[in-house]
């Protein structure tokens, strides 16, 4: 594996100084710096090959449409779907959502039908079916949690009952860090014949996804999360149901034959990519998975983990620090807050010495209710962090705690 | 002294410190100045609520001044809450509806005023205008 300072000059950013201090990065629970080879990749399409894919006759199109098709391929095999049919994609996982939520909606969903969600959902897993419930009558159900921020299995399975439609949850949550248990919630629901969602937006970019493993029936994620470039998103479907729902949008690209009495839909995957793609963003999302695959997902598991460990204990250790999430099984993601001290005087004294992390609710109410908290501080690593950073913002933390006490 | 006069004040004060911590540690002293709300109108009907931070704020008219009080919950955003109403207290309605906040913008907060930031804050300017209006329709 390359070295921490060689992976650190893989992306430019990280060298970068804020306020005249060293920039300390740990805002990539919402979205993560971007490699050299990236960036180079996205200049590319523009400057070399760009025309719209899918069109035109011309050489351009012909180029950018093979590099988009070959970019749907690297996608499948990186998290292992069977077809490159299953993989659609999207503006980011909060487009993927609202996709499934809206086309199974109107395929399957009925009066009193229920959506299984857990407490720990983002918003972005939670309004989306929300809004198709308001439209179809349907009722979501919330697999709620223990004190140490994870969902409680056994409330679960009492929830899945033959109204049950669809379970759709976290990989993990943005929140807390907390790792859910996919594999047992999928295989709870698929006995009892109900399809999973899975958002993968804080999973994908933190180990190996294989959806041939976990057998879930979609899975979203988004391309800014895992180094790639903003705008560009994944949904994975199986085949069964994507040829069964009907498309999200409507527009250029997705259809077969269109006149004004009837329009026929395209095949798959294309049914789904209404209107044009954001296509270099899809070919730098594909360089990007081959980055993470050149450093090894079992490498940045590893270290992320390392660092995991580390930030929890420099941590724990403040007086008055309390971390919110406890789980085992956890993301590099530490959810905090210092006694008596607002979480937003937290974060904008730490932002002036450089160091940039997230307060408030992170999207996730529920998950700040269920602890009667109004917010916290979230420091989000990923493995092109370090323990010298860790330090950091310890020593930030003491400082903020000496200002405002 | 004029709104502008005391805002030039204001700038002078920051601009001597270069470090952000020593802003902050004057913010915070400010904060100490406040005209605390009366706890009894820290209630729904005066809060202006952000996602990150909350704000209270009642105004009181005499028929010739609007004087204000407020808190918030975050200290930062207490202390430039403080400074907006050092700027904006005591005036009538015409002066604080025209008035031009620039002193944010110098002293380096324009951060703590994005939209997106959402602590209240361009809500807080905004309803003191209003209140300054409705106060303003009254007399007339």
């Amino acid at each position: 594996m390359k070295d921490i300072s060689e992976i650190r000059a893989d992306f430019p950013i990280l060298n970068r100084k804020v306020y005249g201090k060293p920039l300390v990065y740990f805002d990539n629970g919402a979205t993560t710096q971007k490699p050299q080879c990236v960036l180079d990749s996205v200049n590319e399409v523009y400057e070399s090959y760009n025309g719209n894919i899918h069109r035109g006759v011309h050489f351009l199109s012909d180029m950018s449409s093979e590099a988009y098709e070959a970019a749907r391929e690297r996608v499948r095999s990186f998290i292992n779907a069977d077809k490159k049919e299953e993989i659609i994609f999207t503006s980011g996982t909060t487009g993927s959502i609202n996709g499934v939520a809206f086309s199974f909606g109107e395929r399957y969903i009925g009066h009193g039908d229920e959506i299984i969600l857990s407490t720990l959902e983002h918003h972005a897993n939670i309004v989306p079916w929300q809004m198709m419930c308001e439209r179809k009558g349907a009722v979501l159900r919330v697999i709620p949690v223990n004190d140490n921020g994870e969902i409680i299995l056994e409330d679960y399975y009492k929830l899945l009952s033959s109204k049950t439609r669809l379970v759709s949850v976290s990989q993990a949550s943005n929140a807390l860090g907390t790792i859910l248990p996919i594999k047992e919630i999928i295989s709870a629901a698929h006995s009892a014949n109900v399809p999973v969602l899975i958002d993968g937006a804080q999973g994908v970019q933190h180990g190996i996804v294989d959806i041939k493993e976990i057998d879930c029936d979609f899975y979203a994620f988004s391309g800014h999360k895992i180094y790639g470039p903003a705008g560009i998103g994944v949904l994975y479907g199986k085949e069964k149901w994507l040829t069964s729902l009907p498309p999200f949008q409507g527009g250029g690209d997705m259809v077969d034959k269109v006149t004004f009495e009837k329009t026929t839909y395209n095949e798959l995957p294309f049914k789904f990519e209404a209107g044009t793609m954001n296509y270099p963003a899809a070919i730098g999302l594909a360089r990007a998975l081959e980055y993470v695959l050149s450093i090894g997902r079992e490498n940045i598991e590893l270290r992320e983990n390392e660092l995991l460990l580390y930030a929890t204990e420099k941590l724990s250790s403040i007086n008055g620090l309390i971390i919110f999430g406890k789980s085992d099984r956890k993301i590099p993601t530490i959810s905090f807050h210092l006694k008596g001290i607002h979480p937003y005087d937290t974060g904008m004294t730490l932002d002036k010495m450089g160091i940039a992390i997230r307060t408030g609710t992170h999207c996730a109410q529920p998950v700040m209710d269920r602890f009667g908290i109004a917010g916290t501080v979230r420091a989000s690593l990923c493995f092109y962090n370090t323990k010298e950073e860790i330090d950091i913002l310890a020593d930030g933390i003491e400082k903020v705690k000496k200002m405002f006490s | 002294m004029t709104i502008n006069e005391v805002q030039n004040n204001i700038i002078d004060e920051f601009s001597q410190f270069e470090d952000w911590m020593d802003k902050y540690s004057l913010l915070i002293d400010i904060g100490k100045e406040l005209p605390v709300i009366d706890p009894k109108f820290k209630v729904k009907d005066f809060l202006i609520e952000g996602c990150q931070s909350k704000v209270w704020l009642h105004p009181s008219y005499d028929g010739n001044l609007i004087s204000f009080t407020a808190d918030s919950d975050a200290i930062i955003t207490r202390g430039i809450v403080a400074l907006l109403i050092k700027v904006l207290s005591n005036r009538s309605p015409d002066e604080i509806i025209a008035s031009d906040l620039y002193f944010i913008d110098k002293i380096g907060l324009r951060q703590n005023l994005s939209p997106t930031r959402s602590n209240g804050l361009l809500s807080m300017i905004r309803q003191m205008k209003l209140y300054a209006l409705a106060f303003n329709a009254k007399n007339k």
